[in-house]
């Protein structure tokens, strides 16, 4: 169909009109999202996941004892850090990863859901511990809530209790997994 | 910030000078807890510590529980120093229960307490460092608590959260080889946390930020009834591992470190000292330890203690460390309160920093060896 | 309080370890106020009951001539037999080396109501705040752990539990956790 564009260009002439109707110009503009979408769109999207994935900062809230454990996971013996992981000092508009380490209480919920809602899109969420999951070995506490899916939407379970950091590195992975195949939204 | 309200929090008229501050859960300064702060310019006026952010109810949910199924949850406060919050609940059932710990049990038990005393003060330098913006400080003794920790996972089989004491003994012996192994890596160790010296101890900027900060004299550490590394860097040589010991503490040849100053130099560098005689603890009690023998008494199923109570306690990583067991003739505790270090320093908080500039917040507010987790219990 | 109590703790009998300073105290104090009833006399540990009237002239006298100088823990104990909740405090000592080894338990009981309004019914007790400061954050979640006020303690706000909490004190007998 370029071909007709093109002869009936060299005519010079109003017979070029009646080549360009709808049904070929629709043809053309489909043709053409595709060239772009391969061209550009896809790796872009790719390009802008590989950015998301290997620099997930996660925010600075360490809510129970399994921070310990991410706390060794960032020493260097488990280096997260090349990961690109890095618990960024600065605000928490600044990172996009919450990292929920161990028991949350009904003390901390609704701080937790505010520190969720002030991180800028996009975000992620993983759940780090038993206690996070579904209450763990505190289940029949009266200050401690089962699990955190009732007020986060959670994106990566990791279990253990604490998880050793090896495990919490895999959940890392898993996420990267998860993010690759995600729209860039 | 939005004009949500959530149930609880307090309304404040707003005052043209002083402004309160959250240095809130979530602050890279602040670990799990709030400090509620009103500022008048740079210098603290008010301070009102809020803990709680980690209350889980051990205290309750240990008189729904047997006296064995009580130890996983019991050890959670501190994880990496489960074995010294295991050791007063041991030695307090074992009181009331009437049992007889063995020798080679006893040995192993104060060499588990005092790696793990390590493991907990390195991990509480790392955030010391951190805070005063010293990274090195956070790799160094994070990474040199692994050798510790492998240690440990020889011995009880997991990497934090041992459950390794029970009332009777522990719970399984050491591998054969282990003694060697322990003494090759306290070397190694020893020689590494001298050179904790050059890096942070006899660093100017330290010195500056942290000398004469936060001053805490003799008479108010006695007075708000403060323990541990706070005590001692006040000048008072109080230390339960010498004036009431448990286990083969008698036996053992080793020095409290006590410092007069008072400020915040000095607390950072108590508990350093410490681990070179927790060092000099291990080497002992590798020594002495007989060779072999049995090292759990068998107990009977669901063991009840008589009409009693008792009250033990123990030198923690962070001070006296005391239980009170109530019992009335069940098999789960009447009552079970845990006195722990962390929150009897609790009060010292608002005494040192009201006065003190903002920036002084992190050293003097950390120096209190305070741990969130284990004063919310 | 009455010593027919069924809830009493019970002596220890072997006393065959308890050394002179355990007796000369606990003989001190008898001597002094009659009133007070000494429960059980245990190497190391001694411990004293006392009506809630006394409490304050007995601390006092306890900081002054025995030389106990703060308080290493307060627990509260709910008795819903006896109506009662009682609290215990676990005495110690920095300054005088021969009582480094000794905790001296004073306890004392408060009547207790089915329907607790903590702060507003008579489960009242006077505070040591004035005698031992250190008791002071022990008090608080004392108080809103059990509900028991402590008229004197000028901070008797809540500590640990989240503000909203509308249930009655956790740590008493009534309040049981959920699924027991």
């Amino acid at each position: 169909m370029v071909d007709d564009l093109v002869v009936a260009g060299r005519s010079k002439g109003l017979p070029i009109i009646n080549k360009i109707n709808t049904h070929n110009a629709n043809v053309f503009i489909g043709k053409l999202g595709d060239v772009l979408y391969k061209a550009v769109d896809k790796p872009l999207g790719m390009a802008i996941n590989w950015g998301r994935l290997w620099s997930l900062w996660p925010v600075h809230i360490e809510t129970a004892c399994c921070s310990v454990e991410f706390g060794a996971a960032s020493g260097p013996r488990y280096d997260v850090e090349r990961f690109g992981i890095i618990e960024a000092f600065g605000s928490l508009r600044q990172c996009d990863l919450v990292v929920v380490q161990g028991t949350i209480t009904r003390k901390m919920a609704p701080r937790l859901r505010l520190v969720y809602d002030q991180m800028p899109e996009p975000k992620y969420v993983i759940a780090m511990g038993a206690c996070a999951i579904t209450g763990g070995l505190y289940f029949d506490s009266y200050n401690v809530l089962p699990g955190i899916d009732g007020i986060l939407p959670v994106d990566v379970y990791v279990p253990g209790c604490p998880p050793r950091p090896e495990t919490l590195i895999q959940g890392c992975m898993l996420l990267q997994e998860k993010i690759k195949c995600m729209k860039p939204r | 910030m939005s004009e949500r309200i959530l149930p609880g929090l307090q309304l404040e008229k707003v005052d043209d000078r002083i402004m309160t501050l959250n240095v809130g859960p979530q602050h890279p300064g602040s670990g799990h807890m709030r400090i509620i702060l009103k500022v008048d310019g740079d210098y603290i006026v008010h301070c009102d510590p809020d803990p709680g952010y980690v209350h889980r109810g051990e205290e309750k949910m240990a008189e729904y529980r047997n006296y064995i199924t009580n130890i996983p949850h019991l050890e959670r406060p501190v994880i990496h120093d489960s074995c010294n919050i295991l050791y007063p609940y041991c030695l307090g059932v074992e009181e009331l229960l009437g049992l007889e710990v063995p020798e080679r049990a006893k040995y192993l038990r104060v060499i588990a307490a005092e790696l793990n005393r390590c493991v907990y003060t390195q991990y509480w330098l790392g955030i010391y460092g951190i805070f005063l913006g010293h990274s090195t400080m956070f790799m160094w003794p994070v990474g040199d608590r692994e050798l510790f920790i492998d240690l440990l996972e020889k011995m009880t089989g997991a990497r934090v959260t041992h459950s390794y004491f029970v009332p009777g003994g522990i719970r399984n012996d050491v591998p054969p080889n282990f003694e060697d192994v322990c003494l090759r890596h306290v070397n190694y160790f020893e020689k590494r946390i001298k050179e904790y010296a050059d890096v942070f101890y006899d660093n100017p900027i330290l010195i500056s930020r942290t000398k004469d900060t936060g001053i805490l004299s003799r008479e108010d550490a006695i007075k708000l009834g403060t323990t541990g590394s706070v005590l001692r860097a006040s000048g008072v040589d109080f230390d339960i591992r010498k004036k009431e010991p448990y286990d083969v503490y008698e036996e053992m040849d080793f020095d409290t470190n006590v410092l007069k100053e008072g400020d915040s130099y000095a607390r950072s560098k108590i508990p350093w000292l410490d681990m070179f005689q927790s060092c000099r603890i291990i080497r002992d009690a590798l020594q002495k330890m007989p060779k072999s023998g049995s090292v759990r008494v068998k107990l009977k199923p669901n063991p009840r203690g008589g009409d009693t109570e008792v009250y033990r306690r123990v030198e923690s990583g962070r001070g006296t460390l005391g239980m009170h067991i109530v019992s009335k003739g069940k098999p789960q505790p009447y009552r079970l309160k845990m006195s722990v270090g962390s929150f009897r320093n609790l009060i010292a908080m608002p005494h040192l920093l009201t006065g003190e500039k903002l920036g002084n917040l992190p050293p003097v507010y950390w120096s209190l060896n305070y741990w969130p987790v284990e004063a919310d219990r | 309080m009455s010593s027919t109590n069924n809830t009493e703790i019970e002596k220890i009998e072997d006393t065959s370890l308890v050394s002179d300073t355990e007796k000369s105290l606990s003989d001190s104090i008898s001597k002094k106020f009659p009133n007070v009833q000494i429960t059980y006399v245990n190497p190391n540990r001694i411990r004293v009951n006392v009506k809630r009237e006394e409490i304050i002239d007995v601390a006092s006298f306890i900081r002054d001539e025995l030389h106990f100088d703060h308080a290493e823990s307060v627990s509260g104990v709910d008795y819903p037999e006896d109506n009662q909740v009682e609290v215990v405090y676990h005495l110690g000592s920095y300054t005088d080396p021969s009582l480094s080894k000794q905790i001296l338990a004073l306890a004392t009981r408060t009547p207790r109501e089915d329907i607790p309004h903590p702060g507003n019914d008579n489960t009242k007790l006077p505070s040591l705040y004035d005698v031992f400061p250190s008791v002071s954050f022990h008090e608080r979640e004392c108080f809103e752990m059990l509900g028991v006020y402590f008229e004197g303690n000028p901070d008797n706000r809540r500590l640990l539990l989240p503000e909203d909490w509308a249930d009655i004190p956790p740590l008493r007998k009534d309040f049981a956790i959920k699924g027991r």
